[in-house]
Formats: C-alpha cells, structure tokens, sequence
C-alpha cells in the first residue's frame, strides 16, 4: 500500500445461528428443504401474524458477546427495520437498534508478525434474515421464504483496522469463536458467515476519517483480503488523481475481481426504525448471564496457550491443533490416551495429526468427528513405537490400515505380523550374511567412502521386510564395520 | 321471537328446551336478511351456523355445552377465520382468504359460540363512522342517516339490530366504545394484554385490543371470561390470572370512589351528554359512591400522541400489503416499484394511504425524534396521569364521545374533525388501561348517549359491576 495513506476499516459480521428453530416461529432452520417448506403463517408473514421470541438465540448471543467481552445490555429491544422487498415478507425486518443486548467488546487479534491488535466491538446485535429470490429465465422472479426468520447476529466492529490482514485475522478470530461457541458452523462460501467492509482512507498521521465505502457481498476469506486490498487502492488512486471518494455501497464481483457500485448515499434506505410493538423488551437477569458465562467453551486463544503450556507444543503446532474445536479436542484426547506422556510423545502425537490426520481428512472431505481413525487408536499406535513394537515406518502402513477399517492398531500389526524384531542375535545373523556377500561394498566402506553405510542398512531391513528395528540394524552395522 | 334480548335472559329457556339455538340462529339471520341496508356484515355463515347449532342443542340437551352455548356472535372482519375470507374492510384483501383461526375465534368455538358471520368495518380500522370500508359504510340502525361510530360499527350494529347475541371488535382509539355508545349497547375495550391479538390483523400493535359488544353488561362479562387470558404466541398478552367477571358483578356501588375528569367537560361536549353523565352522578352518590374531581392534565395532547403513534405503527403493519405474495396485485406493472405502488395505490383507501403517509413522515430520519420519540414521552405522562388519578379513585366515569350520532358524510371532508371525535376514547388506549361503554338514555332525537368508564389495568372486574349497576338505573 502506498505509505502516505492509511486505511481505516470496520466489518461487520453477519452469523447464522444454529438454533433448530426460527428465531420468532416454530419452523424448523433446516437447510435443504423445498422451496417454501419450512413455513408457517408466521415467518410468511401473514395478516394478523404475531413473533414469539426463540430464548436459544438470546443464549447464543450471550455467549459471544461475553466471549467477545461485550457489556451485556440487561434490557434490551427490538426494532423493526422498514423497507420493501419481495423477500421480505413482513415489509420489515425485525433486528435491534437502539439498545442491542451486546456492547463495547473486544478482541486481540494476532497478526502474521507476532503482533496483537486490539479490535473493538462497537456491538453485537439480533435480527432475522429474509428469504431469496430465485430468478428462473423461464417462469418469472419467485420467492423462496424457507430462510426468512433464520436467527442472525450482526458482530459490528470498531473502524480500529487498517489493513486487509488485520481484517482478515480478525473474521478468522471470529468464525473461531462462533465455531468453538457452537452457535454458527461459521462456512462463509454457504452464507453462514456473511461479512460487509466499510472502508476509507486518510493521509497517515491524520485523525479524520475520509469518506468511507460500504463493501458488501464478501463471500470468502480471500475475498475479503482481495475486495478491501482493491478498495483501498481504488480510494487512493482517486484521491491521488484529483478526485474524492463517493460515499456508496459497492458490491464485489470476485468473479472479475472489482467493486460494482449498488447505490449511492441519496439513494440510501430509509429503514425508518422503531421499537417493534409486537415483542416484550429482552430482559437478561444476572444469574441468566453467570449461567451462560459459566458454561461457556474454553475459547480458543486460551486453549492454545493451554497447549502450549501443558503439553510443551511449539506455538506453531498449537496453533493449528486449536484452529478448530473439535480437532483441539481430537488431539487432547489422543494425548490423555499416550502410555508414557512427556514432551516428546506429545510432539509425536501432533506430527501425526498435523500431517496424517488433517491430509486424510482432507482428501476424504469428512469431518474430524467422522474420522475413522480414533484419537484412542492414534494414541495406541504412537504408544507401540515409543514401545518399540513397530518402527515409525511400519506405523504409516499401520494408520492407513486403521484408515480404511477403523481396526485398532494392535490387532492389525498383529494380523499382519508386523511386530518389529529387536532380536539382536537374528539381525546380527542376517547383517553378517550381507557383510558377507558384499565384500567389495564393505572394502570401499573402510576405504571412507561411508555414504555406502546407507545401503548396507536398505539391504538389511529389505532382508527383514523392514521389520528389524532401525537402531538395532545401525548400531550392529556400525560396529561391525567400523573395526 | 326477541333478537335482541340477552343471553342472561334466554340461555335458561334454552337448557329448558323451550328454545333452541337453531331458531335462534334462523331469527337473527332472518334479521339480518330484512336489514341488509344496514350494511353490517361482510359475509354471513348461514348454513355452517345452522349446522353448528345444531350440534350446540345436542350438547346443551346432553349437558356436554360450553359456556357460550346459545349464543350467537358475529366478528369483526379484521379477526383471521381459517378458510373464510378476511377483508378488514380493504379491497387488498377483497378476496383474501385467512389460513389459521386467530386465538379468540379458537376460544369462541371451544366455549360453543356460534359464528354467523364477519361484519363490516372501517379500512384496517381506521375510522371512527364506518364510512372508510371499502364495502361501503355500515348505517346507524335508528336512523340510516347516520353513522354507527366507528371503526367496529358492523359489530356494532350487529348486535344493536338484534343479528346477533353478541359480538367481537376491536379498540384501537375507541372502534368499540365509541359505536357502543352511539348505537346504545355495551361496548368494552379490555386492558392492552388481556385478550390475545394472535390473529387480529393489526392496526396499530401497541394499541390494539379485542373486545366484545352485548346488550347486556352481564353478556359483556360471559364473552370477556372466555376470550381472556394468556396465550403464548402473542408476546405482549399478560400473565395475569383472569378473575370470574360474573361474580365481580354485586349490584352495589357503595363505597365505590369514582373520579371524573374536570378536562373532559369542555365546550366541545354536548350539552345533553354532560346531562345525561350529571344525572348519573346524582344516582351513584345517592348509592353510596363518592365521586370525586379528578385531574389529567396532558389531555390536550392526546389526540396529537395518538396519531403520530398509531400512524408510525401503522405504516409498518400495513407494509406486507404489497402484492407479492397474497391480497391484492394491480396489472400491468413493468417493475418491481410499479407493482408496489399501483398495487398500494390502488388497494388501499385514503383514510389508509393518509394514515400510512403520516406513519411514514413520523418515523423518518430527521423527524423522529421530534415526533415519535415526543409522542412516546407524551405517552407516558398521559399513563402517569391515569395512575397518578387510580391513586385516588377505582375507576373514572367520562363521556364517550362529544355527541349523540352523527351524519353520515358529515365529517368525511375534514379529518381532524373526524379525530377529534376520539378525544374521549384515545386515552385509554395510550394509557392501555381497560374502558367499557354503558347507554345513558337518548338525547332530543332519540338517539343513544353512552357514558364510559375507566379502570386501572386488568381491573375490568369493577368497570363491569358499576357499568352493570348503571346500565339498570337506565331510565
């Protein structure tokens, strides 16, 4: 980025909440229906309608708004916000205004160079979303309305960002957290996870904001670094150039990676906001609070430092061990399972899940939960070479056996006579064989020519079918030919 | 047989087997079909009526009947009837069919009242004549000259011309007291929570209450008990224990402290009303009552409250009436926007269109604060002038309405004449606290004076033992 300028940005964060029923009716949240399926006269919108209040989401916001140290508002209310749209059955969209049950947080935010940021939360608010339009070439525009009424917070920061980096450590903070919370699978590609930039900026060393620029539709994590990197350039360019940014609502098109503008400021709604009538103020006790409070997750900044502490893991490790719950929660299982604990099994245990783990999963696009190879069984299997039963070489073939059956690892080395052998006088025998056949090998060896050490041990353990154990088979070759 | 005698009267001779609720429902409907000029009803259920009643006697003659058993209710056509068509009087939703029963018409059923029908009314009842339907104004029944009152003026005269025992409407600002008292029956908005909204198509949500129209106060009283009470899916209904009505009712009024209003007796009010509420006075302290001054002082500023609140709310309930996805669509629409407001422009009447655009004006950006955050201060104090007056008094004794029945057109040209009209029901409604609306005699042309009285909230209980008291000193 050009130095002269700095760039100041705020998000705002829409997450779908994964409560199994609307937020103000009985229909069900489940994604996949028939068009129009999960309705009832309520979240249609029908005359004379009522909403009723679903008490899970204002657990859910509790939660994040005390994991994201917000002040909770003890009486809150909401509002409605007015405006026209085919997918908005009601003609306004119930959400929070003045008075939202979530304020003054904040998050500090690693960055890539070690640095924390401290982000503020200016709030975190509840509405419902409204349903989608599906425009078919061939009938007309229609209405699918199963997603109106889906519970979603809106997480609206602080502009205290500066570059797409930080913006995009603190989203990943964020989906982190509704992930751990369990209140939001946290997938930005389905919409779970929506994301608006506002962005502006100013000469560097100057306290007045520029005029700012809504960014909407930002659908990816690299979306999110790509727009706003292409915004700010944009802002600067003009600025540059003679000119003054406009302040309007842009769409981003990642397809042609650009900035479409939607509407500008005269065009702007007004949602002409009031107290929704229709409902009760939200009324949250001190003991409602302590209760969620209470049973609030390990969150993951303190689980990683946790990791690190308890398990000597280098940060790095931890890191992607705690990236997302329930592999935070594969890996400590796993390491309760360990035989004989110390710094060393647990590093072992992490290269497995850092490596065969996440690869597998990867390439069998399932979920850790779904993983066949159990957390009991990895532990079991690193037990057995720390045991010297197997080498590090057979336990690949043995975790790709567990992969495909789900066996535990014992049971397979045993079916497969995989059991290493240590017996000293058996290798002995097999390397004096070898020593043996291949005297001219052995000549060039004393000669100093040691690189050919290396395929005295291949012979020897191709002769074993890689079951003698390496150090055995290096340590006999050593003294035999070293003499 | 009588059409308009009480159910009080008649529900003995119906456990007798002297009467039965089918002939009952054949003389209301034969009524009704000789006073179709009246303009009362919307739609009449007459063979579903018949063949529920029918039903009825059998539970009646086996003992197995409800308590609304016999009687024979029309509602007004802003209540959702499952399956029926539900118009609230606006050609958007001239075909309109509701798809779920709303909380009291599934209370009426279960008690075993017979619905013959939906009744005309003011445009999502906005109104205070009955002249704002779509389907044209409902008449007064002693002289169809003149309006009913509004905005339940079909209701009204549903159960004034003797087509019904009882009936449902619903008080915004008045739409049940104030026709009551212009036709001469009892009217009664209970206390804002009492009775379920859960399919009222709204008006104005924070104002809106159902409430029944009978002959008889101790009628008023049997549909109150049954349509009372919480009911989960309307967030704002109260849980609040809902006492037996009937037996608040002792025919005593000794010790009863009533207060009366020094504001509401301005130039403004007809000579004969203030008469008619003076004699009523002179009665209820010969009994016993004290009746006391009392002041509230933010009256003047209750109409001015009323319609920038309302409005505002107004505008936002009325905005799902936009054609996209039921009710009314207007052809020809080349876009979106088009669609929205030729269909708007065409479905809705211009008392709505007036009241949506003043909604619309109020909550806007720039003005908000200045008339939707001023109006709900107001509010406040008009709610702290009631409570404040309840210290002293258990309930107030006012006029209704600032004349006896008025002409029809008389009024349509000028809205804030029309308005003002509700200067003596509005507060109640700010203030969401129950009134009722008893006959107090006629006025030089015979029409009907009604007094109202005030309580404290979910104190309908006392409202309805004085207003039974005075509805039998009624001369």
């Amino acid at each position: 980025m050009n130095g002269k300028y700095e760039a100041v940005i705020g998000l705002e964060v829409h997450a779908q909440m994964l409560t199994q029923s609307k937020a103000f009716c009985a229909c069900t949240t489940t994604f996949g229906n028939g068009p129009n399926h999960n309705t009832c006269p309520v979240c249609l919108g029908m005359p004379g309608v009522l909403p009723v209040l679903n008490r899970k989401l204002v657990e859910y916001i509790l939660a994040m708004g005390l994991a994201t140290n917000c002040s909770i508002t003890q009486r809150s209310v909401f509002a409605r916000k007015n405006y026209f749209y085919p997918d908005l059955p009601k003609g306004y969209q119930i959400s929070q205004y003045e008075d939202p049950i979530c304020q003054f947080g904040h998050l500090d935010v690693e960055l890539n160079d070690g640095t924390v940021k401290h982000i503020g939360i200016t709030r975190i608010h509840m509405e419902e979303d409204a349903g989608k339009l599906v425009h078919d070439m061939h009938v007309d525009t229609l209405v699918d309305v199963n997603r109106c009424g889906v519970p979603l917070i809106e997480i609206v920061s602080e502009p205290d960002m500066h570059t797409s980096h930080e913006a995009y450590q603190y989203l990943s903070m964020i989906k982190q957290i509704v992930t751990y919370l369990g209140i939001c699978d946290g997938n930005m590609e389905e919409g779970s996870l929506r994301c608006d930039a506002n962005v502006s900026v100013r000469l560097r060393g100057t306290d007045k904001l520029g005029t700012r620029t809504e960014v909407k539709n930002l659908n990816s994590f690299r979306n999110v670094e790509r727009a706003l990197e292409y915004e700010i350039a944009r802002q600067i360019a003009l600025i540059e150039d003679g000119g003054r940014v406009v302040q309007e609502t842009l769409i981003w098109d990642a397809d042609r990676n650009v900035a479409l503008s939607m509407r500008s400021k005269e065009e702007a709604h007004d949602y002409r906001y009031f107290p929704d009538p229709d409902l009760v103020p939200v009324v949250v006790s001190d003991a409602w609070i302590e209760r969620v409070r209470a049973e609030l997750p390990e969150l993951p900044q303190k689980r990683r430092d946790r990791f690190v502490a308890d398990f000597h893991l280098p940060k790095y490790d931890a890191d992607i061990l705690t990236l997302e719950r329930p592999l935070a929660e594969y890996y400590e299982t796993a390491a309760g399972c360990l035989s004989a604990k110390n710094p060393e099994t647990f590093k072992a245990v992490s290269n497995w899940v850092m490596t065969d783990v996440l690869r597998a999963v990867k390439e069998s696009n399932i979920t850790i939960a779904d993983f066949p190879v159990t957390p009991a069984h990895l532990s079991a299997m690193v037990n057995l070479i720390t045991e010297g039963t197997i080498s590090g070489k057979i336990a690949k073939d043995v975790f790709e056996e567990m992969l495909a059956g789900g066996e535990a690892p014992m049971a397979i080395v045993q079916r497969k006579g995989l059991v290493q052998i240590s017996d000293t006088g058996a290798i002995e025998a097999i390397i004096n064989e070898i020593l043996a056949a291949n005297a001219a090998q052995v000549e060039q060896y004393r000669a100093g020519k040691t690189q050919v050490f290396g395929f005295f041990v291949g012979a020897a353990m191709k002769a074993m079918k890689g079951k003698a154990n390496p150090n055995i088979v290096n340590a006999l070759l050593k003294k035999k030919l070293d003499v | 047989m009588n059409t308009r005698e009480p159910f009080d009267t008649y529900r003995s001779k119906l456990s007798s087997g002297e009467e039965t609720c089918e002939a009952r429902v054949g003389a209301y409907l034969s009524v009704l079909a000789e006073r179709q000029t009246l303009n009362a009803f919307l739609c009449v259920f007459g063979s579903e009526a018949h063949e529920q009643a029918r039903a009825i006697d059998v539970k009646i003659a086996a003992g197995t009947a409800g308590p609304l058993a016999g009687m024979v209710m029309a509602v007004k056509d802003v209540l959702c009837m499952k399956g029926t068509i539900t118009t609230c009087g606006s050609k958007i939703l001239e075909h309109h069919e509701a798809v779920y029963d709303a909380a009291v018409i599934e209370k009426l059923r279960d008690a075993d009242a017979v619905i013959i029908g939906k009744t005309n009314m003011d445009e999502f009842a906005m109104g205070s004549s009955n002249e704002n339907s779509a389907y044209g104004p409902v008449k007064h029944p002693l002289d169809e000259t003149r309006v009913p009152g509004g905005s339940s003026g079909g209701s009204c005269v549903a159960v004034a011309a003797g087509m019904a025992t009882t009936s449902l409407g619903s008080d915004t600002g008045g739409s049940i007291r104030q026709p009551a008292g212009l036709c001469g029956i009892v009217g009664m908005k209970p206390t804002y929570g009492r009775v379920s909204r859960y399919g009222l198509v709204a008006y104005a949500s924070s104002f809106d209450q159902i409430g029944p129209f009978a002959q008889t106060v101790r009628d008023c009283a049997r549909v109150l008990q049954v349509i009372a009470g919480h009911d989960e899916r309307d967030s704002t209904s109260a849980r609040v224990p809902v006492p037996d009505y009937l037996a608040a009712i002792t025919g005593s009024v000794d010790g009863v402290k009533i207060g009366v209003p020094k504001e509401y007796f301005n130039d403004a009010l007809s000579a004969e009303i203030r008469r008619a509420l003076e004699t009523k006075i002179v009665i209820l302290e010969a009994h016993g009552a004290e009746i006391i001054e009392v002041s509230l002082p933010h009256s003047e500023y209750t109409i001015a409250a009323y319609y920038i609140l309302a409005t505002a709310e107004a505008s936002s309930n009325l905005a799902r009436f936009d054609g996209a996805r039921y009710g009314f669509r207007a052809d020809g629409a080349k876009d979106l926007t088009e669609m929205y407001t030729k269909s708007r422009s065409e479905g809705f009447g211009a008392e709505v269109k007036r009241r949506i655009m003043l909604g619309t004006y109020v909550l806007s950006a720039g003005y908000y604060d200045a008339y939707y955050k001023k109006a709900q201060r107001v509010r406040r104090l008009i709610q702290n002038d009631f409570f404040e007056a309840f210290t002293k008094v258990d309930c107030l004794l006012t006029p209704i309405s600032p004349t006896t029945a008025f002409k029809l057109g008389e009024k349509m040209s000028d809205p804030l004449q029309m308005y003002l009209s509700d200067i003596y029901t509005v507060s109640a409604n700010l203030a969401g606290i129950p009134g009722i609306s008893v006959p107090a005699g006629v006025d030089a042309q015979g029409l009907p004076i009604g007094l109202q009285l005030l309580g404290k909230q979910f104190d309908e209980s006392t409202l309805l033992n004085i207003a039974d008291f005075l509805e039998r000193t009624h001369s």
